[in-house]
């Protein structure tokens, strides 16, 4: 019903090529043709951020761009964070300090929280409270969130790390 | 809520775009930043039959110093890097200075300055603030191409002067004269969202304390953006004092017929649109006015 | 976040980071949309544009033309097979007529009832196929407010002849002497809004009916699995052993999600009918429309008193909007307001009536806290119109009311419709409210209470609660086993959305059994190989299914123990299981590795009464409710010329009984008070007069984001361990919501005490708050 277009994607540095109807959504490409399904969906209309990824760097909600769109741009995706099983220093705070409950918008939030101390390597606790504000999370009312952000930039600074519980 | 089927184009130059949207008429939408429209045609709210797709168009995105000393904006400049320009920064600080109020940072790495004056959601800050730097709009077609101020582009709800054919490319600002003291602010449910009520000024004192230039533009209250003349004489050649602030308000609350929604009423966009206004007034001209470097 | 140290092993007690997060934070979870099965097909439902309507005609005959599009059900493809969506609970006397169908025939009743559902090879195929789909409606008027509805001049059914679905009442005590004798008397009507709990994730099913065997597998269930396999098997009429109810990682529920739907039905007959596996994601937009609302309700609330503040007696009419079909909650929604109306406070004379109205709206369910969110709200709030007039300080009002220690446990009476007394089962309110109020730095505050700075009103709000957690249902089971080179799996009978069990549990059944915890899995959610239960909800989780899983770890722990002994030639109680290892007490004998008896009873035949398998099943029963309790605080500063309030500092004193892991409770804690910040400033479902949802996706249904809110202090209290089940716990979800709606209420009413204002309705928005203190209608 809808015509399709050959496009070469790279994501988590792997490329890929693949033929996808014009229509089809960023975040459905991923989940479905290369079955990334650690980007979620939960409102399909750019407010909720479950959807967000780095595109060429940059924080995007995928659900707000055609997988067309992405032709040549180099994705990133949270299955791409850790190193084998060894964690980011994100998803390590992450699990540290709570900052997951049911673990929908955890993806999100991660990969806004990546693009966040990219630009901003030592974000005080409210700069950090206001990055994370285009996420929704509907189980931690952000507090732990927040302060694992705080600590991962602490780490990723090569700061002393606070010594976990 | 995936959008309905439609033909997709990804011009590579202005003359492509014009040729396709020439061609398709009114059933070509052009998708730039994808932030207003992929949600409507996720919704299926709208149901283009045509999608131009914009971004493939290199040299739509310029941010360039204009020879009279004012900007001029491709149509396609990110909002996020308009926000982190030291030019626009050093020529239009209002504008970088409103750019946090746009949604959230993420949304502004994708939406675009032209996307959003094209788009004309009366609660929009970039329309708004066109209107009160008396921006102009090139507007390109297949067969020419013309120069439209914003004081006469936004017509009504999410609707403008622009017509089927028609590609916005440029978004120019005039000079902003030094000195000149100015502010914006809203109010709005959550930060990031569009405004309830939301105003922007700029405004010039005499080396005597008095207003010799102003201008009031407030958004979210009504169909358009709109420049609140009346309060504009109230205050021209008047001192600041807080007598003529409370007659600021309480003209700004007379003139504005705004709408009810269910983010509020019309009675509370009167009331708070004045007491925003007067606000807004206050801090300009109580920021120290910065000379561009 | 503080607790009593109140641990018996090194587990229970500790703030122990949770195990199950590996696969949350590397995007490896599996949440019912990530499912992919060769075949599958997917469904889009065709939901109702109209909020009354009758239906004519359905043509599908151009959607079935577009080429992927499988097949489209009507009500009719039913047939024989056709059931409404069943009562669960709260059946009270009526409500079975306004039950929903599982798919809309003659008429559609609110915006979003199902009415076909579409089946293709993609949902964007699906999506198109309900564009396709061509209904001819017939406009009825619609009803939308409860006190129009009951004037019976539309109906919602017309067989019921009536829109009072039903009516309970219940009365203790003597409460027209009480009126008669007291010497003050205040009525109030209050109101709270229509919103809900929107977890992240919307609903969902992936059905895969095995046409080659017979049996069908569901993913995406949870809440109550096997009662909903039992209703669903009934459905299609097959076995209930050949349906596989598979809950994998979900989204959060607050108690919307796991609840029967006609989808449930649906999905799974669908897939039987086609053959194929067929998925189900329901998106945003129909989640608002589709999904229980909750709270909206009404309270006409009497009090009657003596003039030095002893409460003598509530009086209260409760309205619940139940929306067009009352659903698997039956009545819960407004039963529960009144149920817990008169709180931690001594009332010796209540009497309720509640009564349940349908109008054209979506129906009600359960929301985190359903009935205490609302009923804390008008009681606390009556409190402080009381002390108003009466002149006493509304913290010393509640001091002379408070139920005290030596009180309890006490009888309320009873106030849930066929139901045990509610008894208040262990408790210290005088003792939280003083440390909240401590904590709170309560005094420093009060002096602050309407002052005017900076251009800002500040205002300092309180609000009381108990919350009712565990019971319910009679009973939840665990089996633990133990298996090969140290492997202990656990599993439960209850579900989880996202509360952490899977570590909490873990941690119960290490003390009990006395095996480190990182020897041990948590399985869940599976009705294959999870024993039979009745699920998550009411906070239920910990006391329920943690108090089977204490009991099964401790017998295991006795059967190990007496194998032991009988290997080694002691008295089993001269032995100790600690650690995974069995020592012989006051000896420095080589301890026992379990996996040797493990080893000798799978190779014997005799040992183990002959069971090869160490394993043990315990159920824990229980038809009471324990009860949470505290104190909610909170400070606003309000902008009275915008209306706009800022919560500048949110604390919750909660008494849990006792915390298994103090790192879950302080984010159940957290995450709830957010979530009740929000829903009292912010969320809201809007209905215009003609039934139309205008808040139709999350651009106008507002969620709070972290912006919205301060960050949450939470006190976590032991000081009362419930007597009612082994481990003293009482369920730590809710309370955190409870107050959230009060406490805000009550410090914007103090803040604004210059313009008069006395806030008996929510949500408290900046055009309500401007409206109030300019004094127009909202």
């Amino acid at each position: 019903m809808s015509a399709k277009q050959v496009i070469k994607i790279t994501v988590n540095g792997r490329a890929f090529e693949r033929l996808v109807e014009v229509r089809m959504t960023l975040a459905d490409f991923i989940r479905q043709e290369l079955d990334l399904t650690g980007t979620h969906l939960g409102c399909e209309h750019g407010v909720c951020g479950a959807c967000t990824i780095l595109v060429n760097g940059e924080a995007v909600r995928s659900c707000l761009m055609l997988a067309v769109q992405a032709g040549g741009a180099r994705l990133e995706t949270v299955e791409g964070l850790a190193n084998g099983n060894e964690l980011h220093p994100l998803q390590r705070a992450f699990n540290d300090h709570h900052a997951l409950q049911c673990g929908f918008c955890t993806p999100g939030f991660l990969m806004t929280a990546v693009a966040v101390l990219k630009e901003n390597p030592a974000p005080t606790r409210e700069q950090a409270r206001e990055a994370i504000s285009g996420n929704i999370c509907r189980c931690t009312g952000y507090q732990p969130i927040i302060d694992a952000v705080v600590q991962a930039a602490l780490e990723l600074r090569g700061s002393q790390r606070e010594p976990s519980k | 809520m995936k959008p309905a089927a439609f033909e997709y184009f990804a011009p590579a130059t202005v003359d492509e775009a014009l040729a396709l949207l020439h061609e398709h008429g009114d059933e070509a939408k052009i998708l730039a930043g994808g932030q207003s429209l992929m949600p409507l045609m996720n919704l299926r709210l709208a149901r283009p039959k045509v999608i131009v797709d914009i971004n493939r168009i290199s040299g739509l995105d310029g941010i360039a110093a204009s020879a009279d000393g004012g900007l001029a904006i491709g149509a396609l400049a990110r909002q996020r890097a308009v926000e982190k320009s030291v030019l626009a920064r050093e020529r239009h600080p209002l504008l970088v200075a409103a750019m946090p109020l746009i949604g959230h940072f993420q949304i502004r790495n994708r939406g675009t300055i032209g996307g959003s004056i094209v788009h004309a959601d009366p609660a929009a800050e970039l329309p708004a603030l066109s209107l009160l730097l008396d921006g102009e709009f090139l507007l390109a077609r297949k067969d020419g191409a013309r120069i439209i101020a914003a004081a006469d582009f936004f017509l009504g709800y999410l609707t403008t002067a622009i017509e089927p054919g028609e590609l916005l490319t440029e978004i120019r600002l005039p000079k902003w004269r030094a000195g000149t003291a100015w502010g914006i602010d809203e109010i709005a449910r959550r930060k990031g969202d569009f405004a309830l009520v939301g105003v922007a000024v700029r405004a010039e004192l005499n080396g005597g304390g008095i207003l010799e230039d102003v201008a009031i533009v407030m958004f979210g209250v009504g169909g358009k953006p709109q420049r609140i003349e009346s309060a504009e004489a109230v205050l021209k050649g008047r001192p600041i004092e807080p007598a003529v602030l409370r007659v600021l308000s309480q003209a700004i609350a007379d003139e504005l017929e705004p709408d009810s929604d269910i983010h509020a009423s019309s009675a509370y966009r009167k009331e708070v649109g004045g007491v925003l206004a007067r606000r807004v007034l206050e801090s300009a001209l109580a920021r120290p006015a910065r000379t561009p470097r | 976040m503080e607790t009593a140290n109140r641990t018996t092993g090194p587990y229970i007690g500790a703030p122990i980071k949770r195990r199950e997060d590996f696969r949350f934070i590397t995007g490896r979870a599996t949440f019912v949309d990530d499912i992919k099965l060769p075949n599958m097909l997917h469904a889009a439902v065709l939901r109702s544009p109209r909020a009354h309507a009758r239906i004519h005609a359905i043509d599908t005959s151009k959607a079935l033309k577009i080429p992927g599009v499988v097949k489209i059900f009507t009500f009719d493809d039913l047939g024989e097979l056709a059931v409404p969506v069943p009562i669960r609970m709260y059946q009270l006397a009526g409500l079975e007529r306004h039950l929903q169908p599982l798919l809309a025939h003659d008429k559609v009743r609110y915006v979003g009832e199902p009415v076909a559902l579409a089946i293709a090879e993609s949902r964007y195929l699906a999506e198109d196929a309900l564009d396709a789909v061509e209904i001819e409606y017939e406009d009825l008027p619609a009803v939308v407010d409860v006190y129009e509805a009951m004037k019976n001049e539309i109906l919602i059914d017309e067989t019921a002849g009536t829109n009072i679905a039903a009516v309970h009442e219940f009365s203790i005590g003597d409460v027209d002497q009480a009126f008669r004798e007291a010497e003050y008397i205040r009525r109030e009507e209050f109101r709270v809004h229509r919103f809900t709990g929107n977890p992240l994730e919307t609903r969902g099913f992936v059905a895969a009916f095995d046409s080659g065997k017979g049996e069908l597998t569901v993913w995406g269930v949870t809440k109550l699995p096997h009662l909903n396999r039992q209703t669903i098997a009934a459905f299609l009429k097959m076995p209930e052993r050949k349906l596989h109810f598979i809950e994998n990682d979900v989204g959060g529920g607050f108690g919307i999600r796991g609840e029967l739907y006609p989808e449930d039905f649906l999905i799974p007959f669908a897939s039987v009918k086609l053959g194929q596996p067929v998925k189900w994601i329901e998106d945003r937009r129909e989640h608002l429309m589709a999904a229980n609302h909750s709270r909206e309700n009404r309270c006409q609330l009497e009090v009657a008193a003596r003039k030095d503040g002893t409460i003598l007696a509530f009086r209260a009419m409760v309205y619940g909007d139940m929306g067009a079909y009352v659903r698997t909650h039956g009545g819960l929604v407004p039963c529960s307001t009144a149920a817990l109306l008169t709180g931690p406070y001594r009332v010796p004379n209540y009497q309720a009536k509640i009564h349940l109205v349908v109008t054209n709206k979506t129906g009600l369910g359960t929301f985190r806290a359903p009935g205490r969110y609302e009923s804390c709200f008008y009681r606390e709030r009556m409190i402080e119109l009381m002390a108003k007039d009466l002149a006493i300080e509304p913290v010393e009002l509640r001091f002379k009311n408070l139920i005290r220690p030596e009180e309890i446990p006490y009888t309320v009476g009873v106030t849930r419709p066929g139901s045990a007394p509610t008894v208040l089962d262990s408790g210290n309110y005088p003792s939280a409210l003083r440390r909240g109020l401590k904590e709170f730095e309560y005094e420093k505050l009060k002096p602050l209470q309407g002052q005017l700075k900076s251009g800002r009103y500040y205002g300092t709000g309180i609000a009381c609660f108990v919350k009712n957690t565990g019971g319910l249902e009679p009973y939840e089971g665990a089996r633990i086993v133990l298996g090969d080179r140290n492997d202990v799996a656990v599993y439960l009978s209850i579900s989880m959305l996202g509360q952490g069990h899977e570590t909490a549990m873990a941690q119960i059944c290490a003390d009990a059994l006395g095996v480190p915890m990182d020897w041990i899995t948590v399985y869940h959610g599976n009705t294959d190989t999870t024993p039979f239960g009745w699920g998550t909800f009411a906070s239920r989780g910990t006391v329920m299914c943690g108090s089977a899983v204490h009991l099964a770890g401790q017998r295991l722990k006795q059967k190990l123990l007496s194998l032991a002994a009988e290997q080694i030639g002691v008295a089993a109680d001269a032995l100790e299981l600690r650690e995974g290892k069995i020592y012989r007490l006051s000896t420095e004998a080589v301890p026992l590795d379990l996996d040797e008896i493990v080893s000798r009873v799978r190779h014997s035949g005799t040992l183990n009464q002959g069971l090869p398998e160490l394993e043990e099943t315990a159920y824990f029963h229980s038809n009471q409710m324990t009860y949470s309790y505290g104190v909610h605080l909170a400070h606003v500063a309000v902008d009275a010329e915008t209306g706009v309030m800022e919560v500048l500092k949110y604390l919750v004193v909660e008494d849990i009984g006792r915390a298994i892991n103090p790192l879950l409770i302080h984010g159940q804690t957290v995450g709830s008070a957010v979530q009740g910040i929000g829903g009292t400033m912010l969320e809201e479902l809007i209905y215009d007069g003609n039934g139309q949802l205008l808040t139709g996706s999350l651009m106008d249904y507002l969620l709070p984001t972290s912006t919205d809110v301060p960050d949450i202090g939470s006190v976590t209290l032991e000081e009362a361990p419930s007597p009612l089940n082994p481990l003293g716990v009482k369920g730590a979800g809710e309370g955190g919501i409870v107050g959230t709606g009060a406490a805000l209420a009550n410090a914007l009413s103090n803040a604004l005490a210059i313009y008069s204002i006395q806030v008996k309705s929510l949500p408290l928005t900046p055009d309500r708050i401007r409206a109030w203190i300019s004094g127009r209608a909202c």
